[in-house]
């Protein structure tokens, strides 16, 4: 007799550490006991997210999701949901705890993410216009070419009420609108694919997952606002989203859905692909549309707007990657549907990357609206090594931290901005104990120091400067005035730098200042580095008491300063320390400290 | 390929549609999908496809297609691969290395068994829900 129910026990930490072992056991011998060994089987999975809820367990084919599972529901769960083929209720999941701002139905919410983006990413083949095909694609285009006039696509993105997704959250309908008005016989689409935060891969993952997505929205805007070419911007670094591009552009070509004459409607449209050579300033639209002429990257003074005087001073609309993605489901969905879903200011879903200290990394979508705690510790599983939450990082360079006193602030662009970060395009990165602010400032400065264009003074001058400062309080040398200096320098670049990247570039030391000044503190009035992470300000040593000469220390030095006689205890020589903590990791006795 | 009209689009889509469709719901044969984003072949995946040809062959599975497709999301467990087969509920496995490879193609297309430690969640439900 073939297995019908298969018990899935999720084996994560989080789980084995509430005693999800004794529950798969439990389960294993319930089926032997009740004697449907050959009808069940029970497997112990990888982490299923939901580690605050844990153990828990779901079966298959039917889907049904326990939680707070105890070894002693087991023989329940066999004689009920095996056996009767009926629920356990008890142990279900209450989805009415749910705190998402979600007013849909028929869609089961447990694992908080709605892809809407990545609809087809992980489903499709992406070198198969087939299977793209398969799944509603062209339908929008379809729709738009032969129902719809460019008037009433501009209504329908505004009933979405859909924001560009690029960071900034400018609404997308306006910017159509005002491309389509903007008078000119020859008009652009562009395509930003130039992502370039540190820790972000969204636009990379959608490119290579869904390539024949971006295309079909880009001719969308291309029918909406008059255009009859279309340019993708997309960095070098990105081989494979490139070569996803190159084959979806080739057979939709093939298939006539860009060319001339698509589906025989007389519209014209065609595509191309751009390399950047990975520089960050090229994210801002008007770097980008230099770069793409051939000219230096570098931007320049808004007005004009692309929409105005864009590729070629002719009108243009610049969209990012996740935008476009958006654009098919809203025409084939309708905005009504697409903006039931997020929030009322920010509808639809953000994709996020989410990196760092976090048990599962990893990309996510997830409606606007839902809250720190839920992307952690719901869908995350929550942070490595049973550390503590310090901070989540958003926005890259031009973003900021969020601390663990808001964990419960929903996530859109208002709420975001007000705890002075960014939505950015969607870089997360979680930190725990072990990172030191003033080292993530530092970090990010040194980024936008490599990546400032230099052609506005505020920005060239402003992040060096701030970069000083931070390493001068990084290396102890750091005074009261020193923060007082930051704030004036980097008021100073949001009000005067020439573009996003200056504006923005202080953020990370601004925001750390703001939420973590008594680690600052630490660092410039007591010397201290209360993470231990900046090398300057830390000290190890060894305690006499507890160190029995077994000499590992010693060996382990990359440097040879560690003395002592073998059985005898050892001394750290301070002056050719390293701070690599080598000793630290190596001491099986616990005798090297770190201060 | 000629170029398309509307009804030969609609054609084209209600074919294969059909076809992807019944693969996913009702799967007459084994289907192994590896997902082969930059992450999945930065951990390895390529040589994953080697390994379920050489193990298929090994094991006298025929009636089988290796797809491919891009990230699932689970970027903590790569390699992931999606495995269908016919009257068992289709899973995700993450973290497949060679060794579990092989396990997936023993156990599970052959044995119809389920293998352990390596099932991760779907991430969402599927909003064209096919």
């Amino acid at each position: 007799m073939a297995i019908k129910t298969y018990i899935l026990v999720c084996g994560g930490t989080g789980c084995l550490a509430t005693r999800g072992g004794e529950v798969y056991e439990a389960l294993k011998k319930e089926i032997t006991e009740q004697g449907v060994q050959a009808q069940a089987q029970v497997v112990r999975t990888g982490c299923f997210g939901f580690c605050a809820k844990g153990p828990v367990v779901k079966t298959l084919p039917d889907e049904t999701f326990y939680v707070n599972v105890q070894d002693t529901d087991a023989q329940e769960i066999v004689a009920e949901h095996v056996v009767k083929g009926r629920p356990v209720k008890r142990l279900l999941y209450d989805q009415s705890q749910s705190r998402l701002n979600v007013r849909m139905e028929d869609i089961s919410f447990y694992q908080k993410q709605f892809r809407m983006v990545l609809r087809n990413c992980g489903v499709i083949d992406p070198e198969k216009i087939e299977e793209y095909i398969a799944r509603n694609g062209y339908v929008a285009l379809s729709k738009v070419l032969t129902e719809m006039t460019p008037d009433q696509v501009v209504d329908e993105l505004k009933k979405s009420g859909l924001r560009g997704r690029g960071g900034a959250g400018f609404p997308t309908w306006l910017k159509w609108k005002f491309t389509k008005d903007a008078p000119g016989d020859e008009k652009y689409v562009v395509c930003n694919a130039d992502e370039g935060d540190p820790g972000a891969y969204m636009d990379r993952s959608t490119i290579e997952g869904d390539p024949h997505s971006i295309l079909e929205a880009m001719a969308i805007a291309g029918r909406t606002v008059g255009a009859s070419k279309g340019v993708i911007y997309i960095r070098a670094e990105y081989p494979l989203a490139i070569k996803h591009l190159e084959t979806a552009i080739r057979q939709a070509r093939e298939y006539g859905l860009l060319g001339k004459d698509i589906l025989g409607s007389g519209f014209t449209f065609d595509v191309e692909i751009r390399l950047g050579a990975g520089a960050f300033v090229c994210g801002e639209e008007t770097a980008l549309l230099a770069s793409t002429m051939g000219r230096r990257g570098m931007p320049i003074p808004r007005p004009p707007f692309p929409a105005v005087s864009g590729l070629w001073q002719k009108p243009t609309v610049i969209n990012n990657v996740e935008t476009y993605a958006n654009i098919p489901v809203i025409i084939t969905g309708g905005g009504d549907w697409f903006a039931k879903v997020g929030t009322p200011k920010s509808p639809g879903t953000k994709v996020f990357a989410l990196t760092g200290k976090i048990i599962n990394s990893g990309l996510i979508e997830v409606p606007m609206g839902i809250t720190l705690r839920e992307i952690i510790y719901d869908i995350g599983g929550g942070i490595r090594d049973g550390k503590a939450f310090k901070a989540v990082q958003t926005g890259g360079p031009s973003g900021g931290v969020i601390t663990a006193d808001y964990l419960d602030v929903p996530i859109d662009y208002e709420h975001l901005a007000e705890l002075g970060s960014i939505m950015g395009s969607g870089g997360m990165i979680v930190m725990d104990e072990d990172d030191c602010m003033v080292d993530v400032a530092r970090f990010y400065q040194d980024f936008c120091v490599d990546e400032s264009c230099g052609k506005c003074a505020p920005c060239r001058i402003g992040t060096r400067t701030l970069l000083n400062l931070l390493e001068q309080i990084a290396e102890g040398q750091g005074t009261p005035e020193h923060l007082e200096k930051i704030a004036e320098v980097g008021h100073a670049m949001q009000k005067a730098a020439l573009c996003g990247l200056g504006q923005t570039a202080p953020n990370p030391v601004l925001s750390t200042m703001k939420y973590f000044e008594a680690e600052y503190r630490a660092h410039i009035d007591d010397k201290r580095c209360p993470a231990g992470k900046c090398t300057h300000l830390v000290t190890y040593e060894i305690d006499p008491e507890k160190c029995i000469g077994c000499t590992l220390c010693a060996r382990k030095c990359p440097v040879n300063t560690i003395e002592g006689e073998r059985q005898k205890p050892h001394r750290i020589i301070q002056e050719n320390c390293i701070k690599c903590g080598e000793c630290l990791r190596a001491c099986k006795f616990g005798a090297v400290s770190r201060r | 390929m000629a170029k398309l009209t509307l009804a030969d689009l609609k054609k084209l889509r209600e074919t294969y549609a059909a076809e992807f469709h019944a693969r996913k719901a009702d799967v007459h044969q084994v289907q192994i999908t590896v997902g082969l984003g930059t992450c999945g072949i930065a951990a390895g995946a390529l040589d994953l496809l080697t390994v379920f040809a050489e193990e298929l062959v090994k094991a006298g599975v025929r009636e089988v297609s290796i797809r491919h497709t891009g990230c699932m999301g689970l970027c903590h467990s790569e390699p992931t691969v999606e495995v269908a087969v016919p009257g068992m509920p289709t899973v995700i496995y993450g973290n497949v290395n060679g060794e579990t490879g092989r396990k997936i193609v023993q156990q599970h297309i052959v044995r119809k068994l389920l293998v352990n430690d390596h099932i991760f969640d779907k991430p969402a439900a599927d909003i064209l829900n096919t």
